[in-house]
């Protein structure tokens, strides 16, 4: 039975147990993946996993309720809308809003990645083996005393039916490579990522030379030992240059989170926060320097959350959230839109089908500037160029923040100078974008993201895009460790 | 420990099947599909919850999540692969469903070399615990928040229901946990950050310490309407409650304790066990696994020791140890994950009723958010202050705090600057949801410390 057939048996069953409301919406889940590693030169075991899944929602008097199941039988559908029913019953005198004035979705639609080079294609042994050779790259030295090699495949069907006859179909492949190699000399550890480490990419194992891997590897391994004998980052207020990597993390946490309107409304208040922009700003706040321009670029091919639909089942277009330092438009769905009256995007989405949907900022980006990386160095007189995101804290409007980097170098005179470890730096978010003093071109603009945002109660641990040229920013603080 | 109870009122995860038997016949089934050598571990994890999401004292999303997932480890000449799967509850279909998996894991395992590192349980030991489950009806609790709430700006999550974790193995060893519980967890909000945070999490609801807790929020957000205290970045002396120091301590799970981390000289705490660097005598912390809630046994069929003293008397002692990392490095399986699931810091002499005048002037930290490392090597750790977190001055709470970044290394944290522990701990049950409901608690003390550093 292929996945269509699949669908189409789990949907029969449903309609025959689904009552008359006012709306219902059904989204199907199958998401398959599979997880190999190597580490030390000794392959992990390989892990298969399938996860499939029912969420339901039902409305009813302007009340909403959802029940989610992986009992994908009649008897599994009706004990879930039975639950879905009495949360309704539930809800009905107390919902914080009117759950019928949300607009309902009104196009069906298809979605799919683009995939030129096939999971499937490439043997088992063949991958085991690039993984091993990568192992054999990474051990460079006895001071290495770590290192491991992943590469993992993800596809994810997603079927969303609704009451109004609304079909929607998407299918996404992911790739996630990545590699590591740790340094120790002593009691001083440094760690070195690379090939794609902590994020991960939408199509196949073509995207694999994008992200260097495993071609890194050697790179990997000799910044990690040069990282462990470096000196300490200078502390001082200084020029930041900031590469894509590192980027991805300063817009995630200091654009995206705080422009995200179910925190704005307060949904998220308890758990992840609040946010320091409130809804008043919108169409005149100078959020960053006349150089930011920012986009919710749902289009953006290899990029991780590149959708042709949320799931509430809006349509996804390319949109300017910032244009010209200037804040436009909020990161929020249907149901935000409807609350707070102001246009959004389609941004609600779920981790999985055992979670409803919410909120998440999806692909947001920084579009390129006109400088080359060279002019963007040349450009500093004293400064630090930081590269691939270590740590990272926020506080809970999203304002202060203190992020860390896995390498840096100093920047004198225009010209890349010494290799220095932990590198740290702390700002404002509400400040610090006003601070973007030069903005690299498309020769600098890579795709990054994570795989892993977690947000919402119950809790979701979701995917996000993040594409960014290098950036500089003026007068930060910045320091090193102990 | 409340009285088991006839396991089938706790097994109906799956509509109308007992999932306990169930388990155990699908086990049978598949041990029976068995060749030559194989060996089958088996684990299975389910949940039936409630989920509802209030804000405003009115609920934003109710709904209710049942799941159930098997995992298929095959393990052949020292060679293992694993597969997961959910589960329908039609046992015919699962059955095919767990034969498909088998018969992939068959075929990649010709391809595979010998995993060196292969670490399963080979003497049976049979367990089983059911919890008794006093959980009442989610409708009536939020019913009883909304309206107990109703004069309140409360945001947070309510989580309750029931939790099973089975494994079993082709060498004839058969586990069991279940267990049912709430979690619900909130701040009482006066306006923009001023909030305080409450949780009420255990096994039976009382209406009394709903009551109680949010008369503690009203009171408490009278304090937070008076002017804002700005505190200027510095070192400053602070009294860490409880919830802060499981903030703490949650990161410091983050590699601190695992065997691996530790051989790998990854761990925050490597100036510890290789310099022999202490923190301060009053430190005691263990991973306390016969009064967590965890399943007493690991997903390869070991049982856990009772407790692992990780530090005593500020010294590092043990570390935890899952099954391939204590193959790997030759070393007694003490734990399912190198992470803390139950940990308990000792007692202090500090009691509860002297914080506010031991602290004399200072900041009492009720909550700290988003830490991590800014270095690690030297388990430097930043973060901020959240929520309820005052100015105290001569004893007494005087002005709410802006939230403050702090950036310090725990050796002075926990280490030269701790003044002192308090007698009373607290028995934090970890309200995380990622995936599933977690299982995870904590019984900490508060921390007086000097000389914190806040940087921002």
């Amino acid at each position: 039975m292929n996945l269509s057939e699949a669908f189409q048996n789990i949907v029969n069953q449903f309609k025959q147990t689904v009552p008359a409301v006012d709306f219902w919406s059904l989204r199907l889940v199958i998401d398959q993946q599979e997880s190999l590693s190597v580490r030390q030169n000794v392959v992990q075991p390989p892990y298969l996993a399938q996860s499939q899944g029912a969420h339901i929602t039902l409305v009813r008097n302007g009340a909403a309720a959802y029940a989610a199941t992986s009992q994908l039988n009649r008897e599994g559908f009706k004990a879930a809308i039975d639950s879905a029913l009495r949360w309704l019953r539930v809800s009905e005198s107390k919902m914080l809003f009117n759950a019928s004035d949300v607009p309902r979705p009104v196009t069906s639609g298809n979605y799919a990645s683009k995939v030129a080079e096939a999971w499937t294609g490439t043997s088992l042994s063949d991958k085991i083996t690039l993984l091993q050779d990568t192992n054999r790259h990474l051990k460079l030295h006895d001071s290495i005393v770590d290192w491991q090699a992943y590469l993992c495949n993800r596809e994810t069907q997603v079927l969303l039916l609704t009451s109004d006859g609304i079909e929607i179909k998407q299918s996404f492949q992911f790739i996630l490579p990545g590699m590591e190699a740790v340094a120790n000399i002593g009691s001083e550890t440094q760690q070195r990522t690379g090939g794609g480490w902590g994020s991960m990419r939408q199509g196949g194992l073509e995207q694999l030379d994008a992200v260097q891997f495993p071609t890194a590897a050697t790179r990997v391994a000799e910044e990690a030992m040069a990282l462990v004998n470096a000196p300490q980052c200078p502390t001082g207020c200084m020029s930041l240059l900031l590469m894509p990597s590192q980027m991805m993390l300063q817009i995630h946490e200091s654009i995206g989170h705080p422009l995200e309107l179910d925190r704005i409304l307060g949904d998220e208040r308890n758990y992840a926060g609040t946010s320091f922009v409130t809804l008043d700003m919108c169409g005149h706040y100078q959020y960053g320097s006349e150089l930011l321009n920012v986009t919710y670029d749902p289009g953006q091919n290899a990029e991780m959350a590149s959708f042709g639909y949320d799931d509430d089942g809006s349509h996804a277009e390319r949109t300017f959230i910032i244009r010209n330092g200037i804040l436009e438009r909020f990161l929020g769905g249907a149901v935000s839109q409807a609350r707070t009256g102001l246009a959004g995007v389609a941004n609600a989405r779920a981790s999985d089908w055992n979670r409803p949907p919410i909120d998440r900022m999806a692909n947001l980006n920084v579009e390129p500037g006109n400088h080359s990386l060279q002019d963007l160095i040349g450009g500093i007189e004293n400064g630090v160029l930081m590269d691939t995101n270590l740590s990272w804290s926020i506080d809970d409007s999203r304002n202060k923040f203190q992020f860390g980097c896995e390498l840096a170098r100093i920047i004198k005179d225009g010209e890349l100078q010494t290799l220095v470890r932990n590198p740290n730096y702390r700002g404002v978010s509400a400040t610090f974008w006003r601070n973007l003093s030069a903005v690299g071109d498309a020769s600098t603009f890579e795709i990054w993201g994570t795989p892993n945002c977690g947000k919402g109660e119950p809790n979701q641990m979701i995917h996000v895009g993040h594409a960014s040229p290098a950036c500089v920013f003026r007068d930060v603080q910045v320091f090193g460790g102990d | 420990m409340p009285r088991p109870r006839a396991c089938s009122e706790m097994c109906r995860c799956l509509e109308g099947i007992d999932v306990h038997n169930y388990f155990n016949e699908l086990s049978g089934k598949l041990f029976s599909l068995l060749t030559g050598k194989e060996i089958l571990l088996l684990n299975l994890a389910g949940e039936e919850s409630d989920f509802v999401r209030l804000n405003q004292a009115r609920i934003r999303q109710a709904g209710s999540v049942k799941q159930q997932s098997l995992q298929l480890n095959l393990i052949c000449a020292n060679k293992q692969n694993s597969a997961c799967f959910q589960l329908s509850g039609d046992l015919q279909a699962d059955f095919a469903q767990a034969k498909y998996w088998l018969l992939q894991l068959r075929e990649q395992q010709p391809l595979l070399p010998e995993d060196p590192h292969l670490n399963i349980a080979t003497q049976p030991q049979n367990t089983t615990y059911v919890g008794e489950n006093r959980v009442p009806e989610a409708g009536q609790v939020i019913e009883d928040v909304i309206h107990t709430s109703a004069d309140l700006d409360l945001v947070g999550i309510w989580a309750s229901g029931v939790m099973i974790s089975g494994f079993s193995n082709s060498l004839g060893q058969f586990n069991w946990h279940s267990d049912a519980n709430f979690n619900f967890d909130w701040s009482v909000y006066l306006k923009d950050d001023k909030a305080v945070k409450q949780n009420y999490a255990g096994f039976e609801w009382r209406h009394d310490v709903l009551q109680q807790k949010l008369d503690f929020a009203k009171q408490t957000l009278e304090l937070l309407a008076r002017p804002v205290k700005k505190i200027e970045p510095g070192h400053y002396r602070v009294y860490l409650s409880p919830a802060a120091m499981h903030e703490i301590t949650g990161l410091l799970g983050w590699g601190g304790f695992g065997l691996k981390s530790h051989r790998t000289a990854q761990t925050p705490l490597l100036k510890m066990s290789r310099d022999g660097v202490t923190l301060n005598p009053k430190v005691t912390m263990l991973e306390n696994h016969h009064e967590g809630l965890t399943p007493r046994f690991t997903s390869t069929g070991f049982i856990k020791p009772d407790a692992v003293t990780l530090i005593e008397n500020g010294v590092y002692q043990a570390t935890l140890n899952a099954a391939r990392s204590a193959k790997e490095y030759g070393e007694e399986v003490n734990s399912h994950s190198e992470q803390p699931q139950s940990l308990h810091i000792n007692a202090g002499n500090l009691p509860q009723s002297d914080v506010l005048k031991t602290l004399d002037t200072g900041i009492y930290v009720s909550n700290l958010w988003y830490c991590n490392y800014s270095d690690r090597s030297h388990c430097r750790i930043t973060g901020m202050t959240r929520f309820a977190s005052l100015w105290v001055e001569n004893g007494q709470p005087v002005a709410p705090i802006s939230v403050m970044r702090f950036d310090e290394t725990l050796y002075h944290m926990l280490g030269d600057n701790l003044i002192d522990l308090t007698q009373e701990r607290e028995h934090i049950l970890d309200a995380s949801t990622y995936v599933a409901r977690s299982e995870a608690s904590a019984l900490l003390p508060g921390a007086l410390v000097d000389q914190f550093r806040l940087t921002l």
